[in-house]
């Protein structure tokens, strides 16, 4: 048992095949809520590796990830999702928004997957969101009437739907012009201030991750610093 | 469920004319499985329910199965007895007590019997000779086991009493002498007796065998004309439940000896005829449907592969295989129910157009135009055939989809 939010022991990833790639290797990492960390590292360093085996969407080779001190090692692509769904929420450096919905139905998905709330109650939520994120004005347009900025904003919101413990961004402003990136991290900075959250983000842009509280640097899969 | 189902017709809702021809290849076999259906079926119930018409359900003969063993096989069954060079023995054809077999049939309930005496003959009209089975019958009898008085075009059955040597011709057989109502013609039979006899009846039942070779006279006269006196050699029965035919006519064989056929094994060649229209039938549709099948593969696949990342995110966001599936399943689904519910239309108007048009036959049976039967059934068998295909189609992209990695997919997307 451990008493932290998410804890990485020991953690391998190799990928099989005819010659295997290791990722990353012997991970050792443990992160509480209300934290800000940055990975960060050269490409190819397994930075994005390690955050999809800390968003329970990959799994170890070998070691362990546990979640609020419950090892998910054990658990079915099933049981992940539901974890992901609940407790976790995601955003990439694409926004993957889904393009032929709305942007208040694009952050209404996992509320609806969720299934906990009512429609009425999932939309007021997801409303909620987006004016917060300075999205009011778009909640009926496509993603495609969009600027990029705003695109990945949406996704912030959609990452928010089911208020997770943590948010995982892989890169998310890898697509960004430096004002707009800005404004993604003022936005986790909040989350983490205002609402205790814990905040994941992969990013090779040192003025940002400047902005953090923690960095963790890995170089060939390893950590080197943190 | 509903976020599923809301995702899948998205998908659809996205490329119309893809699933417009989807839709529309699966309506088609739907709707080709229902006016064939209704086609070939109606004309099979009408020739069944015609049959039971007018043949009587069960006709015990004045014959055997199989011919009676030798007392040699009968007393070393299952040894290795040949007989070379048998001369079987000849019996006096017809049925033997029947007056009793007859009496006893007729008493049970829901059945009734009338004894017959049926044998070729010829009549001859002027300059023609025509060949035709001579029914000996007893009218009153005759009235409760088919329906020759309703079919009558001419004539009464009664009158086969009232006139002295009265028969009672084919409509068929009629043209073919020459003769009509009220005009004397010989008969001639086999045992070489001619009998004046004058027509007071015409009948026509639509089914061509018979309009053209039988003709019916009194059982007295046919005795007569046979030579052969107070024989009879069939027994026709009609039931209540013709259904019970096959099980009573065993019943009746067994007890009595006598080859007793139900209408099903008289009219058995016809019936075998039947099955291998159904199996064209539903060979062709199902044909129509594993095209349509591939139609729904297509988009569906195409659909997978436009969707990847979709798919990755909501992965990702928390939903598990079975859900993706689902979303992909649907889509084959509604292809399917919309297809059959057009084909439903599609089937039901092409039925009634068949049902206008208007044609003469004279072939197997007499006709106007289609035979047409309209069955649930067909609508329902379409269907599931229809909703089961589609499914199928749609369950290889949906499984595809389903195991979609979706790490593989964001790091492709980055």
């Amino acid at each position: 048992m451990s008493g932290a939010l998410l804890e990485a022991r020991d953690v391998t990833r190799v990928l099989p095949g005819p010659v295997p790639v290791t990722l990353v290797q012997g991970i050792n990492l443990v992160i509480e809520a209300g934290e800000f960390i940055a990975i960060t590292g050269p490409s190819g360093s397994g930075k994005s590796s390690l955050l999809y085996l800390l968003g329970l969407l990959d799994v170890p080779t070998q070691g362990m990830v546990y979640l609020e001190g419950r090892d998910t090692s054990q658990l079915d692509q099933a049981e992940l999702a539901s974890l992901r769904l609940k407790k976790l929420g995601f955003v990439f450096q694409f926004h993957f928004l889904l393009p032929e919905f709305s942007v208040v139905e694009n952050v209404m998905m996992p509320m609806r997957k969720l299934a906990a709330r009512t429609d009425r109650e999932m939309r007021e939520q997801a409303t909620r969101i987006l004016e917060e994120l300075g999205l009011g004005a778009a909640l009926k347009k496509t993603p495609d009437q969009l600027s990029g900025g705003e695109r990945q904003r949406v996704a912030i919101a959609r990452a928010l739907a089911n208020d997770p413990l943590i948010i995982l961004a892989d890169e998310p402003t890898g697509n960004l012009d430096t004002k707009n990136g800005r404004i993604v991290f003022d936005i986790f900075k909040r989350l983490v201030e205002v609402n205790g959250q814990a905040v994941i983000t992969v990013t090779h842009d040192p003025q940002l991750s400047a902005l953090t509280q923690r960095q963790i640097r890995l170089v060939d899969g390893q950590i080197v610093a943190q | 469920m509903t976020l599923s189902f809301d995702i899948a017709l998205t998908h659809l809702r996205n490329r119309k004319r893809q699933t417009l021809v989807s839709v529309l290849g699966v309506a088609m076999g739907v709707g080709f499985f229902i006016a064939m259906a209704a086609m070939m079926q109606g004309f099979q119930h009408y020739f069944i329910a015609k049959v039971i018409d007018v043949w009587p359900h069960i006709v015990v003969k004045d014959e055997y199965r199989s011919a009676p063993l030798q007392p040699a096989q009968r007393l070393f069954s299952g040894g290795a007895v040949a007989l070379h060079g048998l001369k079987p023995l000849e019996e006096l054809r017809g049925i033997k007590d029947a007056k009793t077999i007859v009496a006893e049939l007729d008493g049970r309930p829901g059945m009734a019997a009338a004894p017959t005496l049926r044998g070729q003959v010829f009549l001859r009209y002027g300059s023609k000779d025509v060949s035709a089975t001579l029914v000996g019958i007893e009218p009153q009898h005759e009235r409760r086991v088919s329906h020759l008085e309703s079919d009558l075009i001419t004539g009464r059955l009664n009158a086969l009493y009232s006139t002295a040597n009265g028969i009672i011709l084919g409509e068929g057989v009629a043209k073919k002498a020459g003769v009509g109502m009220h005009d004397t013609l010989s008969v001639i039979s086999p045992a070489g007796v001619i009998l004046k006899m004058k027509v007071v009846g015409i009948f026509r039942t639509g089914i061509t065998p018979i309009d053209n070779f039988e003709s019916y006279a009194l059982l007295k006269k046919a005795q007569i004309l046979q030579n052969r006196p107070n024989v009879i050699n069939q027994i026709r029965i009609r039931l209540q439940d013709v259904n019970q035919a096959g099980a009573t006519a065993r019943g009746i064989e067994a007890r009595l000896g006598y080859r007793t056929e139900a209408w099903e094994e008289t009219y058995e060649n016809v019936l075998g005829i039947f099955v291998i229209q159904n199996g064209i039938m539903y060979s062709t549709v199902s044909a129509i449907l594993i095209v349509a099948a591939f139609g729904i593969f297509n988009i569906i696949s195409t659909v997978v592969h436009e969707k990847t990342r979709d798919i990755a995110i909501l992965k990702s966001v928390g939903f598990e295989e079975g859900d993706i599936r689902t979303i992909f399943l649907l889509e084959g689904m509604v292809v399917g129910l919309v297809g059959t519910l057009l084909g439903w239309l599609l089937g039901y108007s092409l039925t009634r157009l068949l049902g206008t048009i208007r044609f003469h036959i004279e072939g197997f049976v007499t006709a106007q135009g289609f035979f047409l039967y309209y069955s649930y059934m067909h609508y329902l068998i379409a269907s599931s055939f229809a909703v089961l295909s589609a499914m199928f189609a749609a369950w290889l992209p949906a499984r595809k989809a389903a195991r979609l990695n979706p790490v593989e997919i964001i790091r492709g997307a980055a």
